[in-house]
């Protein structure tokens, strides 16, 4: 167990677990987050795990640990772990089931006040438009060619078929499309499993989001990206589906034998890896890429059909009921980027799981209107409470290897938020603030109910006072659409 | 550890079903926490089975009985854990069946399974995936006993 006595306080917004807490680490642990929030999660494992995430081969820096950090299984939620290129290690549990599970945020000239009589409406026809909920399928059917085409091209794929803009694609973290995806180290069950769900939401926290652009905390950042007080937005929060599930679950079993095989000790198989330069990590490479482009062109055909639902909704009632693209993220992922580590450049494999990619101005890979501003983080808070749009800075290009938090992290149970909220109650509420509500069940809405998770106002002031994003608006949901 | 495949059940009188068999919920902040009892261990992934159904809110059509046989090799008793409740996610996902009663039978490395089930009426929650997550089944003097963490 760690405890608060463990941790060596580097500032209001940043604690250091040492190399020399156990002798397993090879790196120490970083953790942004005010005392406050530090307290909150001394009940759970999360710290233990960051711990044990710092017992992997070939880390550099430090494994940090983001102020919306909880439980996981394996690596904590809110944990970033870099490994030296091509000898260290990739490990799959460090990117998590739901690979590229992430946020896409779409900017309206609607007004709110214009959209108030239309909003019931809306919430019915995004609900309708973009399938949601246990086991759904899409109106898409794939082939298995077409699936090795979304496998390698992503977003691009998406652009072909009409499904995306040019604009779309240039505002999507990597454009939309790892390079170096190959489907053809991915299961036909794998297959079996992505092909039906192409432009579904899925269940359990994902979800559709209408909100309102509240409050601007930086006006040349936010008009860079579109975005106006008083305005509708669209957030879309979902991943790869079965598909990525499956991969994961497929390269976690496979990687029980690689341990061996490269005689590598881990504290919990969960944290299982493979050299990145060995033939089971290049074949997990090819397939996790695969299934991040999977999620980059299913958040694509949900905005395509939720452009279709304001269509619906707004035309001729609105002047431009358009959606425009602000920015496309992944929270769980593995990418080879190049950071500054010991004041050289050194090209590493970041693991975030939970955590976003948060680049400073002039980084490379930005579309030219954000190298100003830095990359558009989005931060989607819990069900009912306020979501945030964030940069990146130059302070996390250095000290979180260009990291963020990615939302308000839960600090209950499941199984208590149900025994502790009623769902019918929940949605009563939400209706009551002005909140449209669409969801599966009312069991799952108390699951995702707002006391379940942390204040996301604390967790951004954290990420904000450690210099690893600035703030840029501040979003008041009106509408959601939950699986 | 090694683990005796049908272990001898000790029963003793002041014993109920739910002592010998079983699972129950865990606590865990953002997953899904069973832990799992059973006299053997094929008994042991039964319920584990069970568990993971319950978890999900899945129930079965009282229709057309649906029948598969599987067929899993295992390093060892956690990967049999882990691939074969994989495996049910699988079908409930691609076929949208259940099961709701096994036959199994485990010799060396090798798990022969007769699954026997239905089509899915309804599930309420999704299961991402079945996780090794300091997962161990651990022999005690009644059986055997494990905690799975389910991704959700």
């Amino acid at each position: 167990m760690v405890s608060l006595q463990d941790l060596t306080r580097i500032s209001d917004y940043e604690w250091e677990i040492p190399r020399s807490f156990r002798q397993d680490m090879q790196v120490p642990v970083r953790i942004f987050a005010t005392k406050r929030l530090l307290e909150k999660v001394m009940d759970d494992k999360s710290l233990e795990q960051a711990v044990n995430s710092a017992t992997l081969p070939g880390l550099v820096g430090h494994v940090l640990v983001m102020p919306d950090m909880h439980q996981g299984y394996g690596f904590p939620i809110g944990g970033v772990a870099a490994t030296r290129y091509p000898d260290g290690v990739i490990s799959p549990g460090g990117i998590g089931y739901d690979i590229n599970c992430g946020v896409r945020l779409l900017s309206s000239q609607i007004s709110c006040d214009q959209a108030k009589p239309y909003l019931n409406d809306l919430a019915s026809a995004l609900n309708q438009f973009c399938p949601s909920g246990v086991g759904t399928k899409g109106s898409l059917r794939m082939n298995e060619k077409t699936l090795d085409q979304v496998c390698r091209e992503g977003s691009r794929w998406a652009l072909k078929e009409g499904y995306a803009s040019e604009m779309d694609v240039r505002r999507t973290e990597e454009s939309g499309c790892l390079d170096g995806a190959d489907p053809t180290k991915v299961s036909a069950h794998a297959k079996e499993r992505g092909r039906p769900q192409m432009g579904t939401l899925g269940a359990g926290n994902h979800f559709i989001e209408v909100d309102v652009v509240d409050q601007i905390f930086e006006a040349q950042a936010a008009q860079i990206m579109g975005l106006e007080e008083g305005n509708l937005v669209v957030q879309i929060h979902c991943g790869s589906r079965g598909f990525g599930h499956q991969i994961c679950t497929d390269y976690v079993e496979e990687f029980q034998k690689a341990v061996r095989r490269y005689n590598i000790q881990l504290p919990d198989r969960e944290l299982v890896c493979a050299p990145l330069s060995s033939p089971e990590g290049q074949s997990y490479l090819g397939a996790m890429r695969s299934a991040a482009n999977y999620a980059f062109a299913n958040r694509q055909v949900l905005a395509h059909n939720a452009r279709l639902a304001f269509e619906q909704v707004f035309a001729g009632k609105v002047k431009n009921w358009h959606l425009s693209q602000v920015y496309d993220i992944a929270h769980n992922m593995g990418k080879i980027e190049t950071h500054n580590i010991e004041g050289k450049p050194m090209k590493v494999c970041v693991h975030r799981k939970g955590a976003t990619r948060a680049f400073g101005p002039g980084a490379p890979g930005l579309p030219p209107e954000y190298q100003v501003i830095g990359q558009p983080v989005l931060v989607p808070g819990s069900m009912g409470t306020a979501s945030w749009v964030l940069v990146g800075t130059e302070t996390s290009m250095q000290r979180s290897f260009g990291s963020t938090c990615h939302g308000a992290g839960r600090v209950m149970s499941r199984h208590k938020a149900k025994a502790s909220v009623r769902g019918d109650k929940l949605r009563q509420d939400l209706e009551a603030d002005g909140i449209h509500v669409r969801a599966g069940s009312n069991a799952g809405l108390a699951e995702e109910a707002p006391q379940a998770y942390k204040d996301v106002d604390a967790v951004v002031e954290t990420v904000v006072g450690a210099q690893i994003a600035r703030k840029v608006v501040r979003l008041r949901p009106v509408a959601v659409i939950k699986g | 550890m090694t683990y005796t495949i049908d272990a001898e059940i000790r029963y003793t009188q002041d014993m109920d079903e739910s002592q010998i068999v079983g699972f129950r919920e865990i606590e865990h902040t953002a997953d899904w926490e069973l832990e799992v009892w059973a006299p053997t261990l094929p008994a042991l992934l039964e319920q584990a089975a069970r568990g993971m159904y319950a978890l999900a809110g899945i129930e079965l059509n009282e229709t057309t009985r649906e029948m598969r046989k599987i067929e899993l090799h295992f390093v060892d008793v956690e990967s049999l854990l882990v691939s074969f409740l994989s495996k049910l996610l699988y079908f409930g996902e691609t076929q949208e069946i259940g099961f709701d009663s096994f036959l199994l039978v485990m010799k060396d490395d090798k798990l022969k399974a007769v699954l026997y089930g239905a089509s899915i009426a309804k599930q309420t929650k999704e299961i991402k995936a079945v996780t090794y997550h300091n997962l161990k089944v651990v022999q005690t003097t009644d059986g055997f006993r494990t905690r799975i963490v389910f991704d959700v």
